[in-house]
């Protein structure tokens, strides 16, 4: 392959390079109206009157909207797939609040200054209700959150505060662990944590000149926001544009319709330009975080150390709304269960609601909270029966050519598709893991003094895309100097997909890639595309572009063919030729635009897979314990995946050395914390501690090949994957380092002293 | 009134005195500083103040008199950056892009100083510039021109 795999710089590069205007604030606003939002100070109440005349009487204020301005309609913020996997528990603005920051009102001023003197001026009555902060206690609680809502296919009982359940079992597993050898059970915790992309959500919102309502958003799905946006607001699809520009980052957080919605009412309701953007601190508490998950697991073993059974049990703790609830610990268990065979399995899973903020969608989408609960017992389990923790792994993995059950059993909201694993690379990422953290001279280690070193290691997976849900489309149109304009649904949020997709159009046309103008995420200029999430990007859009491009690819050689009037004439190098005669790409489209069969070379393609091959990986984690302090060191992180074929081997390392600070910062120094009314306190990057240039360890990524025939160019995803192993793995190493065994993150230092026997 | 030097212009600010300097750049559509946290703790809005980093959402317009001040805008059209953007490019070091303005105007502040940083001299720079694409991998290698 000439393009795909080779190292090319990204397409919008010098632009990001040069702090061009190009992210979704960086445009002139002129008699814009700033919107500020009126959030409850209380976790759990009804509003019982709410007086806006002080405000609205402030000079520069232009409107107020409320609970009172809207009809009742309940929709989810959740950014996925219609109909939504989660509960349809959310109003625009609610007459009763839920955790504290619950949306109340907003207001519109002629400046941001305006608008927050304008909130101090709102006065609002609350009747305070008893709240819930304990995700334990939520379950058939006296106090019920949504008492007013019906269940659904995906809200499972509101009346018990049950936002979501999922059942499922293979096999005979009450049987299957009667007959184990050995049976092992452990129960494993992890906390809110924050996406913490540095470009806050920032909406913008103005009516063109035909009347058309245009939304410029930060966004990681803009085909969901048209949609819902024209649900919530009652307003006609065809009269709504959303536009994705350069994104700073989302993580997840910016699959959610978070508050388009509202800068959209305010449009609407004005007529005037509107603009909204979160403050770091709101990000806190009123954007979205990881979902909290309570994670049992139980495995059952055979004389062999073959696994015989897998009990999971999930409680997940939801926030204050359901915004995807299910399909996070639906994640959960389907990676958690795509790892090893297991010929029998249960899962259980709750999602409950708690007075505390909206948890929502966070690279690897519960899968970092299972697996964190699998390879920490896992590594205890090897322990214990004293065999080679890569070993015990290495017996009980799915092999090429297994079915991997859950898929089939558990899909998204509603069953799955059969799946069969085409490619795993795991075996060769830990040996290769091993090799670069030189293993096994550090796991034997002696540690004398105060400060102990270790290492520890784990084995995850995630999936490419949503099968049979996520779809792409692509639309490729030629010009007469041989370039292309490339035209995709699929939101490059950061990540670089509009290289990679500007590489897979190349290669399949024998052209180098600045020959590709790549055009992303325009409701009104791009086709469809579900948007980037799930991993989903180069897998499900790129393999739109692939079929796309190669349609092209067949127009062009006809063309070609007419114009040299040979059916025989083959296309080669950027030319149609016979052997004797050629015409480039630049002869063919001119010829085709102005002279000769006369039409415009373009396709279409739309691509959706009911494959989802996982990538693997392998991470290695080397830490330092002050056995005095309970300070944990991570020196260093190896962390190898199989991703299928790598379209852009920068691009895919940047990945991995991007998911892994997020992952140690789970383990160790990232979490949100909460007063005993339920508010947030750290809420600023100074309390909240995500990893900065001189924290970081030494990371290696690296990649081993496989090539997944279900795959563009055999590539399956890389964005989730690389973030599901560090917190295992330094979790494992605290252990081998100083024999204290953390099943709860973060691992504080107070837990580790404690651990130590020493408070 | 307040003088001061911005980029290539010499300014004369009359105006709100509570202003900060990000929001002041920005409404004069100097995009390259961006908004990030509030709190001086992200980096994302840096300008060079007198050839010192300085986050702009801390600093008010008010008391710049007599400073020079210089943006992204500006170093990219005088080629003061082009070699660490070229080398940013070639590394992979930008993904969402959102901080590396940033980042090349702490860069830019080093250089300044010292032409040839060891790595701990441009992590402990680019310690002050949130990143949450890259892990400062990518970065802190093609600092090292």
């Amino acid at each position: 392959m000439k393009v795909v795999g080779k190292k090319t710089q990204r397409v919008d590069g010098k632009a990001l390079a040069s702090g061009k205007a190009v992210f979704a604030d960086d445009i002139p606003k002129k008699d814009f109206l700033y919107l500020k939002l009126l959030y409850s100070p209380i976790a759990h109440g009804k509003i019982n009157s709410i007086d806006i005349s002080k405000a609205l009487a402030l000079d520069g204020v232009a409107a107020i909207l409320t609970h009172k301005d809207f009809k009742p309609h309940y929709y989810t913020t959740a950014g996925q797939g219609y109909p939504e996997p989660s509960p349809r528990d959310t109003m625009i603005f609610n007459p009763v609040v839920r955790f504290v920051g619950d949306k109340v009102a907003v207001i519109a001023a002629e400046s941001i200054e305006i608008a927050e003197k304008a909130l101090e001026l709102i006065e609002v009555d609350y009747t305070e209700y008893p709240a819930i902060f304990d995700p334990n206690k939520s379950k058939d609680n006296e106090v019920v959150l949504h008492p007013e809502i019906k269940n659904t296919p995906f809200l499972f009982d509101a009346q018990r505060n049950l936002a979501s359940r999922i059942t499922a079992e293979y096999g005979d597993p009450e049987n299957a662990f009667d007959l184990s050898k050995y049976v092992f059970e452990g129960e494993y915790s992890t906390p809110y944590a924050q996406q913490a992309h540095i470009e806050p959500h920032i909406t913008l919102t103005w009516m063109d000149e035909h009347e058309r309502l245009i939304i410029r958003t930060a966004t990681q799905v803009p085909f969901h926001v048209r949609r819902i946006v024209g649900e919530v607001l009652d307003f006609p699809i065809s009269r709504i544009r959303v536009i994705k520009p350069r994104i700073g980052g989302g993580f997840g957080s910016k699959q959610e319709i978070l508050n388009e919605e509202i800068c959209a009412a305010v449009t609407l309701k004005t007529g005037r330009p509107s603009r909204i953007e979160l403050t770091r601190k709101e990000e806190f508490f009123a954007a979205r975080s990881r979902h909290p998950q309570r994670v049992r697991i139980k495995l059952g073993f055979d004389e062999n150390l073959k696994i015989t059974a897998i009990d999971l049990n999930i409680l997940e703790n939801s926030g204050a709304y359901g915004s995807h609830a299910l399909t996070v610990m639906s994640v959960t268990s389907q990676k958690v269960l795509s790892l090893y065979k297991a010929p029998n399995f249960r899962v259980h899973a709750d999602a409950v609601y708690t007075n505390l903020p909206i948890a929502g969608a966070y690279r690897g989408y519960g899968a970092p909270q299972g697996f964190f609960a699998l390879e920490c017992l896992m590594d205890e389990i090897a322990i214990k029966l004293q065999v080679d923790p890569l070993e015990l792994r290495i017996k009980n993995f799915f092999e090429e050519g297994d079915e991997i059950p859950i898929a089939s059993i558990l899909g998204e909201g509603r069953e799955g598709f059969k799946m069969v694993l085409h490619t795993t690379g795991v075996e060769e990422c830990l040996h290769r893991g091993k090799e670069l953290m030189d293993w096994d001279d550090k796991r034997n280690r002696l540690n004398h003094g105060e400060i102990k070193h270790g290492v520890g290691l784990a084995a995850v997976c995630q999936g490419s895309g949503i099968p049979g849900i996520d779809m792409a489309a692509a639309f490729i149109k030629m010009n007469e100097d041989a370039s292309f304009n490339l035209m995709v649904g699929a939101a490059d949020i950061g990540t670089g997909s509009d290289t990679a997709m500007a590489q897979i159009a190349a290669e399949v046309l024998e052209v180098s890639v600045d020959k590709i103008i790549v055009y992303s995420s325009d409701t009104d200029l791009t086709p469809f595309d579900t948007g980037a999430y799930a991993s989903s990007t180069v897998f499900v859009s790129g393999g739109a572009v692939k079929k796309a491009a190669e349609k092209l690819k067949l127009q062009i050689l006809d063309q070609g063919q007419k114009l040299l009037d040979d059916p025989n004439a083959i296309l080669e190098k950027g030319k149609v030729t016979t052997g004797l005669k050629s015409l480039s790409y630049e002869e063919i489209c001119t010829k085709s635009f102005y002279s000769e069969f006369q039409m415009q070379p373009m396709a279409t393609a739309s691509h959706l897979s009911y494959d989802s091959p996982p990538p693997f990986n392998a991470t290695f984690a080397d830490v330092s314990v002050d056995t005095e302090t309970g300070i944990v060191t991570v020196n260093k992180i190896v962390s190898v995946s199989d991703c299928g074929q790598i379209i852009n081997p920068k691009m895919a390392e940047g990945q991995a050395e991007g998911a892994i600070p997020q992952s140690i910062g789970m383990a160790l120094s990232e979490y949100m914390i909460f007063d005993e009314k339920g508010k947030a306190i750290n809420t600023d990057f100074t309390s909240y501690h995500i990893y900065t240039a001189i924290d970081m360890p030494e990371i290696i990524a690296e990649f081993v090949h496989t090539s997944d025939p279900t795959g563009p160019f055999g590539a399956k995803a890389v964005a989730e994957i690389p973030i599901n192993g560090p917190a295992p793995a330094i979790a494992n190493a605290i252990y081998n380092a100083c024999g204290v065994r953390i099943r709860e993150l973060p691992i504080t230092p107070e837990k580790i002293l404690r651990g130590l026997g020493k408070i | 009134m307040i003088r001061f030097r911005l980029n290539e212009l010499k300014m004369e600010y009359i105006g709100h005195p509570g202003l900060t300097l990000m929001e002041y750049l920005r409404s004069i559509e100097l995009f390259s500083v961006k908004y990030g946290c509030d709190t001086g703790s992200c980096g994302s809005c840096s300008v060079l103040v007198d050839n010192y980093v300085y986050n702009s959402c801390m600093l008010l317009v008010e008391s710049l008199g007599g400073k020079t001040v210089e943006t992204l805008e500006h170093l990219d059209k005088t080629g003061e950056i082009d070699n660490l953007k070229k080398s940013f490019l070639d590394k992979g070091a930008i993904q969402c892009g959102y901080c590396s303005p940033g980042m090349l105007i702490s860069l830019v502040a080093l250089f300044r100083k010292n032409k040839q940083p060891n790595e701990s001299e441009i992590r402990e720079t680019l310690a002050g510039n949130l990143c949450r694409c890259t892990g400062y991998v990518k970065p802190v290698e093609a600092a090292q021109l």
